[in-house]
């Protein structure tokens, strides 16, 4: 056994698990405030990463305009998607609103193809590119910068739901819709502030997968572990997101290190079906108490 | 409301078909199945047979989701695992086709059995992620597992009926088409039994079910099997219609447009998996004619597979929002203004 590989190997895996925490929180953002389960977050990851690269190589604006535009350009596409798809569906049965944003995914795909094609991309490069070292170990400099991006990101927006007003109406929502109706919270604008706090995170994340791997259409795939993660984690929870994000990610690199590329997601997805069947709602998720 | 319906016993009650007129329709329906191979070409013959596919498919997925509630996003996996069971029997045991069919329909029953099995813990949309799973590790049981060809995928020869190969179209839809209308009528009877009355009430609130003695696990597995029993043959018809199955055949993408398709048409009726299933594999069809006759100039064809991906998208959501109870509820509004026509109702 090669210690020195393993520990690079869990080292990428730690920092490719902190974008799948930051997606994994976008993700619980929206299912905390709106009961919405999400599975475009994938494509809205896929979205982000294309405005920045439409922006960066397509205008050939300066990188941090375009990562700034493309954010902005993300955030407020997050709000136009609730306000015409999913705020029609209030009321309506879970697994419906869910089919809409399995739809919402469909469209999403099929415009970036009809633009840039589904070719692969490559982003321009922007991240440092001298090595990096922790003890003897190598670390991909372009994972490095990305799972510090992620930290620090994660970290804000922990800040900010705690002590923002903003914030603690989201949370207030969360806990109890008609108590917070109640107490006069906006509810339907909570949902629209989730929504696009949610897909800036999801674009940030976009930009970061993309400029690691490149971008295509099918970079939705990448939603599909994310997925995973926040069930593993527990759908409503934060903690269990971030968690579950570095133990895939790390999963997933060992698996592609020591079996191969293919059983990368076969892996992530016996975890998941192991984690449902032990706990039904996932590591922290809460449980369900159902009445007739 | 209709008039002159009166019912005098329970098995006028309970018939499928309930009135005269709709009697004289489906005769004609029937009669216009026979015909239309005679008078049909070789495209629309093409498209009547892969019509016929996914309406078995879909009608599975129907009885799944539209009427036990499970939703799953595996239909496509379970159709692979029918075809690939074909390809494999025909290669190395070379039985009857219709044996072949139905080991396909067994396999994959199996395998929806197995891949059910969590929905006695895992519901709603937990267990959606669940079916995601399935379909992936059946892309790596189809990519890796010795005897399938890998990605390269399994040429199947034709089916064989008393000597004569159903290698075109007008012959295999002699195969493909009495076997669907066989098996939504399996459907549409499954309803009027205990079992099918069973699904309902799970669908409709599962503890209440369950208290009423409905054993929850052993119908929801029945569930799941029944669906993928369709799902599976559906999938093997379509190996002998395309005549080579490979990994890529059956990806994520068709598992939603099985769903998308019974949600067109309407989740919840036999009915509406038949008009969703019609509704959804002609629209790529006429999307092609449509962009074809566009006035731009180069090659059009490569838009076609993007704007499909965008109208499915489109009609997925457009559906939910407008027209929840989708295509099947369309059909009736039109029935009912004919029931008294040309009175006011």
């Amino acid at each position: 056994m090669d210690w020195l590989f393993l520990f690079e190997v869990v080292l990428a895996g730690i920092g490719a698990g902190g974008l799948y925490a930051l997606a994994g929180l976008a993700f619980v953002i929206i299912y905390k405030a709106t009961q919405v389960v999400n599975l475009a977050i994938g494509e809205m990851l896929m979205l982000g990463a294309y405005a920045f690269f439409a922006f960066a190589a397509g205008m050939q604006w300066p990188i941090p305009v375009a990562i700034v535009a493309a954010i902005a350009v993300c955030a407020v596409l997050g709000g136009v998607v609730e306000r015409l798809a999913i705020r029609p569906m209030l009321g309506e049965s879970p697994i419906s609103v869910f089919m809409v944003t399995v739809g919402l995914g469909s469209i999403m795909v099929g415009v970036v193809e009809l633009i840039w094609s589904a070719d692969q991309r490559r982003l321009p490069e922007f991240i440092p590119n001298e090595p990096i070292f922790i003890g003897e170990a190598f670390v991909s400099p372009k994972i490095f910068y990305s799972f510090l991006v992620a930290v620090v990101l994660v970290a804000v927006s922990l800040v900010v739901f705690r002590w923002w007003r903003g914030g603690v109406a989201l949370r207030a929502t969360a806990t109890d819709q008609a108590a917070a109706y109640a107490m006069g919270i906006n509810v339907p604008r909570v949902f629209s502030i989730a929504w696009v706090v949610a897909a800036a995170l999801a674009a940030i994340a976009g930009i970061a997968v993309g400029a690691i791997g490149g971008v295509s259409s099918s970079m939705g795939v990448f939603g599909l572990s994310v997925l995973v993660v926040v069930i593993v984690g527990g759908l409503d929870s934060v903690l269990g997101a971030l968690l579950a994000g570095l133990l895939i990610g790390v999963l997933e690199a060992l698996a592609g290190a020591f079996l191969g590329g293919e059983f990368k997601l076969l892996v992530t997805f016996l975890v998941l079906v192991a984690v449902l069947m032990v706990r039904p709602y996932g590591l922290f998720g809460t449980r369900e108490i159902e009445r007739l | 409301m209709r008039i002159a319906t009166a019912k005098e016993s329970y098995r006028q009650d309970e018939a499928l078909f309930d009135s005269r007129t709709q009697r004289v329709w489906v005769c004609i329906l029937a009669l216009a199945l026979i015909l239309y191979p005679f008078m049909a070409n070789d495209y629309w013959l093409y498209l009547a047979c892969l019509v016929a596919i996914n309406v078995a498919s879909a009608t599975g997925l129907n009885i799944l989701t539209g009427y036990t509630g499970l939703v799953s996003l595996g239909q496509a996996a379970f159709m692979g695992l029918g075809a690939y069971t074909v390809a494999v029997m025909e290669q190395y045991v070379g039985a009857f086709f219709f044996l072949n069919l139905l080991m396909g329909g067994v396999v994959a029953m199996v395998g929806g059995i197995v891949v059910g099995i969590p929905s006695l813990r895992v519901k709603g949309l937990y267990l959606a992620i669940v079916t995601i799973a399935a379909s992936f590790l059946a892309h790596f049981l189809f990519v890796n597992s010795g005897f399938t060809g890998g990605t390269g995928g399994m040429t199947v020869p034709p089916a064989q009926f008393v000597g004569i190969p159903l290698d075109t179209s007008f012959r295999i839809y002699w195969l493909i088409v009495p076997t669907t209308v066989l098996m939504v009528l399996g459907a549409a009877n499954l309803f009027r039994t205990r079992i099918g009355r069973a699904f309902i009430a799970i669908r409709d609130r599962d503890i209440s079910a369950e208290v009423l003695g409905i054993p929850l696990l052993r119908y929801k597995l029945l569930s799941f099997g029944l669906s993928s029993f369709y799902a599976g043959v559906a999938g093997g018809m379509w190996a002998y219609f395309f005549r080579v199955v490979t990994p890529e055949s059956f990806p994520l993408i068709m598992s939603i447009f099985f769903l998308a398709a019974i949600i067109v048409g309407g989740m919840g009726t036999i009915l509406g998996g038949i008009l969703g299933a019609i509704f959804m594999t002609m629209v790529p069809e006429v999307l092609r004619i449509a962009v074809s006759m566009l006035p731009v100039s180069g090659d059009t064809l490569q838009y076609v597979s993007p704007v499909r991906t965008i109208v499915f998208g489109l009609l997925i959501v457009g559906f939910l929002i407008f027209e929840p109870h989708g295509l099947a509820e369309v059909w009736r509004r039109i029935r009912r203004f004919f029931h008294l026509w040309p009175f006011r109702n």
